[in-house]
């Protein structure tokens, strides 16, 4: 039992450890091939990479419950575009005009109620119909990403406010707005799934399905919920990031969902559903940041870091499968 | 019986797994053209049999013998090229492809660079297709067949080796009266082909039909051999139940209380029909019968799973309707499910965690939850029904099947339900854990609690129950009370025989 216990352990630090390797690698690697003389562990380098981990950060922690849960959603991207547009098109809106810059709580409100109500849709039509996750947010993905076209065309949506670009760019304890939210929503997240009933009820349905209908547990709501929360997520990435830029094109967030699911996935998180931890997801992400930042260091272009990351990614599906499945023989009676 | 050389002889077949003796020194011997059928209770050691002579399992001790050749057999498809053929009750079929290709799957006949001979292919299944006298023919998607003739495609299959002897595992398990009728004649085609035929089947009525020999199995060890037109179904009964009872008769009587559940003409679509009983507080209300005789879907329905598509559930004398499981358990109606890990819990979840999953959201305050209360709730029924584990962060998938078995128990026991259902108790329980699990199950009844235990092993039912519903193909044949039930009574009124009334 207390072997369980142990290859427990193993696993949830196995990508902390991985962290450190990146960052002892990249330090030596950079030392010979760095173009730059600064540190790869330089402070302000470390700092900037948190904040760069945000965007992606947030959306996987709302991805991991999604996963947990048992479903998948592709629709992110989408959903983080379409925020944005709502976000930087309606701080110029005639309406809001005697606002002054009290249009800046409306317009994040309009935009993180853009993202709830589209992960409502996901939510419900997953629900109401009982088709795939995976087909309803393909679709969603698709459908949304249309939606942000229509809204604008071609063109980039921009609207750059002063004030909101200082607020993102501040630094509080060092540690930059972005990177704030970021550990915020860890935090809360965490809470969620560790120390609340839908969080529970989430893992049960996750797990096994069946067993949790039958524990009286009203499946679809559940999912609802959850739905809504990466929605939300999606929103609050767009709005963390777009303060700061104050541009958006409409193919901005594309390839998110990918980003994000395969930083859950290298925290550890089952496809499957029903096993994962936020904690866990953080690594991952920070993992994924690392890689592409540590690999830019010494010089490689993005498709390097593009094929390292999925070599790596396919690499720890093994290993975690190889370790499973060995557990499972022990497992058997 | 021309040839006096068996098709197949399995001989001294021993195999045991951890704690059971699966199979004792069993023999057997199929003649060529003879059909032999292979008989016992549920737990015999039939399948356990089978397994060995297909190679899914390796017998400890003994040979399997094909036309005098002893043989080892290391899988399906190695017995099928021995000319050993299995056509299970579970059909196996890719129901998108045509029936030629189920039929030779993974042997599709080659032309050259890999490509299929569909020539070669539609003629020689249409050859098979014919000696089957069936109504279709090698193009037909199989998804489009009814059961019995997917069952055709499966015995179809069998013949494309030169089969010595195929076995029938209660092939007629869903099939009509007029199906029945093809398979028989199919049955007695390969009979008069040569081929050794074990049929495996608990209906009596079909075994006294079809079959030269019977021989039975018990408790995993062979009981003998008759001549199916010398016996009767007294002696082949005798034969299958006549065993020193390990498991007393439950005869207990301490007083009943008031009718908890009471149902009536409860009807499901073909599953089951106009069902009726009641069970009192204080009662172990025993539902006895065949696989597919409709007791697990009755405990469904009860438990808001399917819906009735007639008929009355009246819980503590008022009239109810059950929508779904979560309506059954506001009602105080649970159920312990048949399959354990796949219904009953979450295997990945800690012991704490599954038992308190049906009531997290009474205990907790607000969204959070409230590990103190539950942690209270698991150490309570830990110590109730003796849960052997080191505690409640112990993940459920690591604990044998007894505690499981018992983690599920103590999850509906702690709502204080009004009606607790038990689908088969004891399913992959070990034999120091059943007993344990049924004495269980006696002290639930004798604290007030009205229990429904559905089972398909008869000393179980004898064992536990005060009352016994016998179910025969979606039908209550027979309520016994425990003081006039006979085991014989019992299997006949199971098997669809007319009840006698035989008073022991």
């Amino acid at each position: 039992m207390e072997a369980g216990n142990l290859s427990k352990i193993l696993k949830n630090s196995a990508i902390w450890g991985f962290i450190v390797l990146e960052l002892i690698f990249f330090s030596i690697a950079g030392e010979f091939l760095s173009l730059s003389d600064k540190a790869f562990m330089d402070v302000d380098n470390m700092l900037l990479l948190l904040k760069q981990s945000a965007p992606i950060g947030i959306i996987a922690m709302g991805m991991t419950i999604i996963m947990v849960n048992g479903n998948i959603d592709l629709s992110v991207g989408a959903i983080f575009a379409l925020s944005a547009v709502i976000l930087l098109d309606s701080l110029s809106w005639s309406v809001f005009a005697g606002l002054g810059d009290w249009v800046i709580p409306v317009s994040w409100t309009l935009a993180l109620l853009t993202g709830v109500a589209l992960g409502a849709i996901n939510g419900l039509i997953v629900w109401k119909t009982g088709v795939d996750a995976f087909i309803v947010t393909l679709g969603s993905m698709l459908g949304f990403r249309g939606l942000v076209f229509m809204y604008n065309g071609e063109n980039p949506t921009s609207s750059l406010n002063w004030t909101l670009v200082d607020f993102a760019e501040a630094q509080f304890l060092g540690f930059h707005t972005a990177t704030w939210f970021l550990a915020v929503v860890t935090l809360i997240i965490w809470y969620i799934m560790t120390r609340t009933v839908h969080g529970r009820n989430a893992y049960a349905i996750g797990d096994n399905r069946e067993a949790a209908v039958n524990a009286g547990i009203k499946v679809g709501p559940h999912m609802l919920i959850n739905f809504m929360i990466i929605g939300f997520l999606s929103a609050l990435s767009a709005v963390v990031f777009y303060s700061e830029s104050g541009s958006v094109n409409p193919n901005d967030g594309q390839l998110y969902e990918l980003w994000v699911i395969t930083a859950v996935v290298l925290g550890g998180t089952k496809l499957t559903g029903g096993s994962g931890s936020i904690v866990s997801t953080l690594g991952g992400v920070l993992a994924i940041q690392l890689l592409r930042k540590g690999l830019g260091h010494i010089g490689a272009d993005t498709s390097t870091v593009n094929l390292v990351i999925g070599l790596i990614l396919i690499a720890v599906l093994f290993l975690d499968r190889q370790l499973n499945a060995k557990g499972k023989e022990e497992l058997k009676i | 019986m021309t040839d006096h050389i068996p098709a197949l002889r399995l001989e001294g077949i021993v195999k045991t797994f951890p704690g059971v003796r699966a199979l004792d020194g069993v023999a057997l011997s199929v003649m060529p053209g003879e059909v032999h059928a292979l008989m016992g209770e549920n737990g015999a050691g039939k399948s356990t049999l089978m397994k060995v002579l297909g190679g899914i399992y390796q017998p400890d001790e003994g040979q399997i013998i094909v036309s005098e050749v002893p043989t080892v057999m290391t899988s399906p498809l190695q017995a099928k090229s021995k000319g050993i053929v299995f056509i299970h009750q579970e059909l196996s079929l890719a129901e998108e492809l045509t029936v030629a290709e189920n039929i030779y799957l993974g042997e599709l006949p080659r032309r050259s660079f890999g490509r299929v001979d569909w020539t070669m292919l539609y003629a020689q299944t249409d050859a098979i297709l014919k000696k089957l006298k069936v109504g279709f023919n090698a193009k037909t998607i199989v998804g489009d067949l009814s059961i019995a003739n997917q069952q055709m495609v499966e015995i179809a299959r069998a013949l494309t080796v030169d089969a010595k002897a195929v076995i029938f595992d209660e092939p007629t398990a869903s099939l009509t009266d007029a199906e029945k009728v093809v398979l028989f004649d199919v049955i007695s085609d390969l009979q008069a082909q040569g081929v050794g035929i074990i049929y495996i089947s608990h209906r009596m009525e079909e075994i006294f039909k079809i079959t030269d020999r019977i021989s039975v199995l018990r408790d995993g060890s062979y009981r003998g051999t008759l001549n199916t037109r010398d016996t009767t179904e007294e002696e082949v009964t005798q034969l299958m139940i006549g065993r020193a009872l390990d498991l007393t008769r439950n005869e207990s009587h301490h007083t009943l209380g008031d009718v908890a559940l009471e149902v009536r003409g409860l009807s499901c679509g073909d599953l089951f029909k106009d069902v009726s009983f009641e069970v009192r507080r204080g009662e172990v209300l025993g539902f006895y019968g065949l696989v597919g005789a409709g007791r697990t879907e009755i405990a469904e329905t009860l438990f808001g799973l399917r819906d009735p598509d007639g008929g009355v559930i009246l819980l503590d004398g008022e009239e109810v309707r059950v929508t779904s499981p979560a309506d059954a358990i506001s009602k105080g109606i649970s159920l312990v499910p048949e399959d354990r890990k796949g219904q009953g819990l979450v295997l990945g979840m800690n012991c704490r965690d599954n038992m308190t999953l049906p009531q997290v959201g009474n205990l907790s305050s607000g969204p959070f939850v409230a590990p103190g209360a539950e942690t209270a709730i698991f150490d309570k029924y830990k110590e109730k029904l003796d849960i052997r584990t080191p505690g409640w962060k112990q993940t459920v998938g690591n604990l044998s099947g007894g505690n499981q078995q018992k983690i599920v128990i103590g999850k509906w026991l702690s709502m204080n339900p009004k009606v607790l259902i038990v689908d088969e108790p004891t399913r992959g329980i070990d034999v120091g854990s059943k007993s344990e699990i049924h004495t269980l199950i006696r002290e639930l009844a004798a604290q007030g609690y009205a229990v429904i235990v559905v089972s398909s092993e008869m000393p179980e039912v004898l064992h536990v129950s005060d009352r016994i519903v016998a179910m025969f193909s979606g039908r209550v044949m027979r309520t016994f009370t425990s003081d006039e039930v006979t085991e014989e009574s019992l299997i006949q009124a199971i098997s669809g025989i007319a009840p006698t009334q035989k008073v022991a």
